[in-house]
């Protein structure tokens, strides 16, 4: 009744940090103790009034400046179910357009008084600048090609969810691996917490050393899907894709996309993930996307969930400047 | 540190409030017992057993967890935040009578929270207090339906429950001011 699954790892007793910066920072016990309070979170989305008073009186600012549906939907959702006053500022209707810049943008939200930033900024390290400039704590929502870490979180809450475990299974990430924060911010994550990670893309989208971090590349899907318990996909980043990495959508698709056939390869109880917005017919067959293994739609379900998770670990920190507001 | 409940104390102490949730209510038709996490569950679930064997009704046990709907969650300026814990309800409390379980009652800060977090789950015909130990020193308006042992403390003094489930023995001890 009490505990989720049977784990190696001992959770943390809090979060001692200020940010969500990265997977990077977090140390394993931190990782699990996210996981286990997003369990906790979930059982509220569950409920017929899905709202706790938790973050009662808080405000939390959404600043996107990168488009965004379901990461800041998500993010949303799981500020109002936990009470906090949110508000989102739209890029294309602000002083940014004006040249203001990412620091003054910040420190005249700051200046009203906010209890936590939320940030997706095109740049990496955008997060990072903003956290030694701001006393808030703030949440990287996705920066550059650097990391995601809410989409790694909620990956691995879902893949916990479904196998129980994390350390020991065969992870298989393919795709455009050069462009993806997800799939850097999965990879920590994996490894850390003992999954054998396997990542596959065209040559010409794997970034040098990818080795280094402790996962098996490879150019062949079959090899990488071969008795995996979870395949990943990532998106291949259309708007990225000036550099004539691959012939074409088509090529790709025949080589690298997941069909129901490639699929038979994985254990028959393999999941399907992908962290959206998926190209049907370029990355992943229609039929695998809404087929019995893909756990897709959880995944944005369980979205909401981490991001309760890591909004009120977080609420607990820097929240000095609560006093001036 | 004095002992002020043993084992045979505490089990005895739980089948008397068992049959006084029966008498009261006359049976266990309609109720359901809910443990305040964390000592407050296996306690929850003890008492559906002593019921079950008084009436061999089945009674539906639950948990809570009160931790999002605690007084004094950010009110510190800068601190760890408390570990939140899952809430099991698998039924409705639509209607029902809910008998609500805590090991030790206090300010009545901790019933506070479970009374808002349990509303939040419906609308119960009413609501039932059981407490292994009553100490004394409420803060809030609140008093308990159902009493294992009244024990007169000082404010300094902490009140330790230990049962078997979490913490491999059964034994309320009184610790006096460090």
């Amino acid at each position: 009744m009490d505990a989720p699954a049977a784990q190696a790892v001992v959770p943390a007793t809090s979060l001692r940090r200020k940010d969500l910066l990265g997977i990077a920072e977090l140390t394993p016990e931190e990782i699990v103790l996210v996981l286990d309070t997003a369990e906790a979170m979930k059982e509220i989305s569950q409920r017929q009034i899905k709202k706790v008073p938790a973050l009662r009186g808080r405000t939390v600012v959404n600043l996107f400046f990168e488009p965004s549906t379901r990461t800041r939907t998500s993010f949303e959702i799981a500020e109002k179910r936990l009470s906090a006053d949110t508000l989102g500022v739209a890029i294309a209707s602000s002083s940014v357009v004006k040249g203001e810049s990412l620091v003054d943008t910040a420190r005249n939200i700051e200046a009203m008084g906010p209890s936590m930033i939320v940030l997706r900024h095109p740049a990496s390290g955008a997060a990072h600048l903003l956290s030694r400039v701001c006393k808030s704590p703030i949440i990287n929502a996705g920066d550059g090609l650097h990391e995601h870490p809410t989409q790694a979180l909620l990956d691995a809450f879902t893949i916990r969810e479904r196998k129980g475990r994390i350390k020991g299974l065969k992870v298989a990430i393919v795709g455009d691996l050069l462009h993806s924060r997800v799939l850097r911010s999965n990879v920590l994550l994996l490894t850390k917490l003992g999954a054998d990670v396997w990542v596959c893309g065209p040559p010409t989208l794997i970034p040098l050393g990818l080795e280094q971090l402790g996962v098996k590349t490879t150019s062949r899907v079959d090899e990488a899907v071969e008795g995996a318990d979870v395949v990943m996909m990532l998106r291949i980043q259309l708007e990225r894709m000036e550099g004539g990495f691959f012939p074409s959508l088509r090529e790709y698709f025949s080589v690298f996309g997941m069909t129901a056939a490639r699929l038979k390869r994985a254990r028959p109880d393999v999941i399907v993930m992908h962290p959206g917005p998926i190209n049907r017919g370029v990355e992943i067959a229609s039929d695998v996307a809404d087929g019995p293994f893909s756990v897709i739609l959880d995944q944005v379900a369980n979205g909401v969930a981490t991001r309760m998770a890591v909004l009120y670990l977080l609420a607990g920190g820097g929240a000095d400047n609560e006093a001036v507001a | 540190m004095p002992v002020v409940m043993d084992a045979d104390r505490i089990s005895r102490a739980l089948v008397r409030i068992a049959h006084e949730i029966v008498e009261r209510n006359r049976g266990v038709e309609n109720l359901a017992v809910i443990g305040v996490r964390s000592r407050g569950v296996p306690l929850a679930r003890r008492i559906a057993a002593a019921l079950k064997s008084i009436c061999g009704d089945d009674v539906p046990v639950g948990a809570l967890d009160i931790t999002l709907y605690r007084d004094d969650l950010m009110r510190t300026t800068v601190g760890p935040q408390p570990l939140v814990r899952r809430t099991e309800i698998p039924f409705s409390i639509d209607d029902r009578v809910i008998v609500l379980v805590d090991d030790v009652l206090f300010t009545g800060r901790t019933t506070r929270a479970a009374l808002d977090a349990l509303i939040d789950f419906g609308r119960p015909k009413a609501i039932q207090l059981v407490v292994l130990v009553d100490r004394g020193h409420r803060e809030l308006p609140i008093k308990a339906d159902y009493v294992g042992k009244n024990i007169p403390t000082s404010r300094r003094e902490t009140v330790h429950v230990k049962l078997t489930d979490t913490d491999g023995s059964d034994e309320v001890s009184l610790e006096s001011e460090a």
